[in-house]
């Protein structure tokens, strides 16, 4: 009659498979769906990555940052340098970014971590724009009015002759598809990734942290040393995802990459609307926002402005996002990482 | 004497980002909210000042008189109606809620008064100058800066010389224990993004007469702001303007040596001082 801690539930074994079979699928996806297809689910994936990351920060580390922007931008220009100063291949040059990512985020954090709660929130802000402004100096790279990859380095980028010819494609087609399944591999290695570091000690640690900084501090948590892993890690993922998004426009500026709306509005609006907090919340969050762009961004700053007014009746009304509402109707955690302890004949529910 | 002038001129912007800043000073020292949609709300400002200036043909300052008790019962009802809602222990739910105000106040104002520049017109004080020994002094920025130092003067004496300020002192320092002396948080709360707004009302006057501006430009005039309240050291007004001007002489040096530093040097002075002095220059004591 042994009893164990465990976080395995019914419910999250059949999610595991389902997304087993979904990954698969993507995967296959190229074969049989258009090229306006893969390009949207490229979208769809890039911004699932960046929110997952987001929600790491503000909802397990309860770091709100609003300059997530910055590692977007330095990531994606560390693979333009990578390309066009070193002669890299585009996708190897992807890892570069997460490494700028990474590099940028030591002296970020520094600065920032001198900072409590909400005036973190800014200065993570004054660092994205301290980049930017720096960035539009680096005059090798197009300076303020940015530059796009050399044509020889995105038509010789590796593998895309052989996906040209396995799915006899041109080659702009076969570029996406490459970028697809990289988009596809990152948000899957992160959702995997962040699921797996929420089931470790860290991830208990986190979210007692995120609970009771006090009391877990107690218990003896070192709450400094979790917030720094858990920003270096956001910061590593945002610069990979940054990179890949601009090895598919292959045009880069300093105003685009550094967005605060493309990058961390948008992303702050994928979290809240889907539920800050948990996995399931990201990806339900960004399948919204993109039927709600597909719909309605045609109308421009209407669409805008009614995403912020969203975002505020949601924050007023339904705080923890529609997973949220699910999540308490049905008791459904596709992602579960609560410890129950199971003995051998009774099993005891436990939140 | 390039210098002088260029001191000088870093001096009189340092008080415009001083009046940026007062009204997040205001509303941090008391209910500790940071006001994501700052800026906004002060272009927001800049552009109701613009409509009365048009459609009632009155001067400028007559104008901002007239904003200002709008702009007033604008920010105690966004205070009661939504951020009162949001307060609490947990930073996030008005971290966010004001964010989203941010985002849709911005797009609101593009749609509704477009994307071009604007500014507000105010006659012969546009040119006007007075000779201040070696430099000559624009009468706009000298104006603004006295302004600033008004403003933080009369703030700073409602602070501790009126019953209103001693709520906001206990409210600030205690709401559970303020509540219990007959005092409403929430109202004191309401009234105090009211006065916030007033503020905002004053620094958007100058914004608009100083410069153009169009809806994009208030996420850059919160940073400002917000780096003047932390130079400056949370909850010191006098505080704030120092701060402001440190802004402003970095940026005003920076320009000086090249254009396109501007804004550069003034976000670097502020992570300096952070460095050097993480709780700002004057913190209150008490914090």
């Amino acid at each position: 009659m042994g009893a164990r801690v465990t976080v395995a539930t019914r419910a999250g074994r059949a999610a595991g498979i389902a997304a087993l079979a979904l990954l698969a699928l993507g995967l296959a996806l190229p074969a049989f769906a258009g090229r306006a297809m893969i390009q949207d689910l490229f979208f769809i994936l890039t911004m699932l990555t960046l929110a997952q990351f987001w929600n790491l920060l503000a909802g397990y580390g309860g770091l709100v940052s609003v300059g997530q922007q910055a590692f977007v931008g330095i990531g994606a220009y560390a693979m333009f340098a990578g390309v066009i100063l070193a002669g890299w291949d585009p996708v190897p040059a992807i890892l570069l970014g997460g490494l700028a990512g990474l590099a940028l985020a030591v002296p970020a954090a520094w600065f920032a971590f001198r900072l409590q709660g909400a005036y973190f929130a800014i200065a993570t802000w004054v660092l994205a724009e301290v980049t930017r402004l720096s960035v539009a100096q680096w005059k090798a790279l197009g300076g303020g009015t940015g530059t796009s990859l050399p044509r020889e380095a995105t038509s010789d980028m590796a593998f895309v002759a052989a996906i040209g010819r396995l799915f006899s494609v041109r080659e702009a087609a076969a570029r996406d598809i490459l970028a697809y399944w990289l988009a596809l591999a990152l948000a899957a290695a992160t959702v995997g990734g962040i699921y797996a570091l929420l089931r470790t000690r860290h991830g208990l640690a986190l979210a007692a942290v995120r609970d009771n900084t006090e009391a877990a501090k107690a218990v003896g948590v070192d709450a400094v040393r979790l917030k720094w892993l858990v920003y270096l890690i956001a910061a590593f993922g945002t610069g990979l995802a940054g990179a890949l998004v601009y090895v598919q426009k292959a045009r880069i500026s300093p105003d685009a990459a550094f967005s605060v709306t493309d990058w961390t509005a948008y992303v702050i609006f994928i979290v809240v609307i889907g539920g800050i907090g948990t996995i399931e919340g990201p990806i339900l969050g960004v399948l919204v926002f993109f039927a709600l762009q597909s719909a309605f961004a045609d109308y421009g700053s209407w669409y805008l402005m009614a995403l912020g007014l969203i975002g505020i009746a949601i924050m007023l009304f339904a705080p923890r996002g529609l997973w949220g509402l699910i999540a308490d109707r049905t008791g459904l955690h596709l992602f579960p990482v609560r410890r129950r302890l199971e003995t051998g004949h009774a099993t005891t529910r436990g939140d | 004497m390039i210098w002088v002038n260029t001191v000088v001129q870093g001096l009189m912007l340092g008080g415009l980002y001083a009046l940026f800043a007062t009204g997040l000073s205001l509303v941090f020292g008391i209910m500790r909210l940071v006001n994501l949609a700052h800026g906004d709300l002060i272009v927001f400002a800049a552009f109701a000042i613009l409509v009365i200036v048009e459609v009632l043909g009155l001067d400028p300052f007559v104008s901002a008189l007239l904003a200002a008790p709008l702009l007033f019962a604008a920010g105690w009802a966004l205070q009661r109606l939504v951020l009162n809602r949001v307060l609490g222990r947990d930073i996030l739910p008005p971290l966010l809620v004001t964010f989203g105000l941010s985002v849709a106040l911005q797009n609101g104002m593009l749609e509704v008064f477009s994307a071009d520049s604007r500014r507000i017109r105010s006659g012969a004080l546009e040119s006007a100058s007075v000779a201040l020994g070696p430099v000559t002094l624009g009468m706009l920025p000298l104006l603004t800066f006295a302004s600033a130092v008004a403003a933080i003067f009369l703030l700073n004496r409602i602070f501790y010389a009126t019953a209103l300020g001693r709520a906001f002192r206990a409210t600030s320092d205690d709401p559970v224990t303020a509540s219990l002396m007959g005092i409403n948080p929430r109202s004191v709360f309401a009234i105090a993004t009211g006065l916030a707004m007033v503020t905002v009302t004053l620094a958007a006057l100058y914004l608009g007469m100083r410069a153009n501006f169009d809806p994009s430009i208030g996420p850059a005039r919160l940073i400002y702001a917000f780096e003047a309240v932390i130079i400056g050291g949370l909850g010191s007004l006098w505080g704030t303007l120092a701060g402001g001007i440190i802004i402003g002489l970095a940026q005003t040096a920076g320009a000086a040596v090249n254009p396109e530093w501007q804004i550069l040097a003034g976000h670097l002075a502020f992570l300096v001082v952070l460095l050097v002095r993480p709780r700002g220059l004057f913190p209150r004591a008490f914090d």
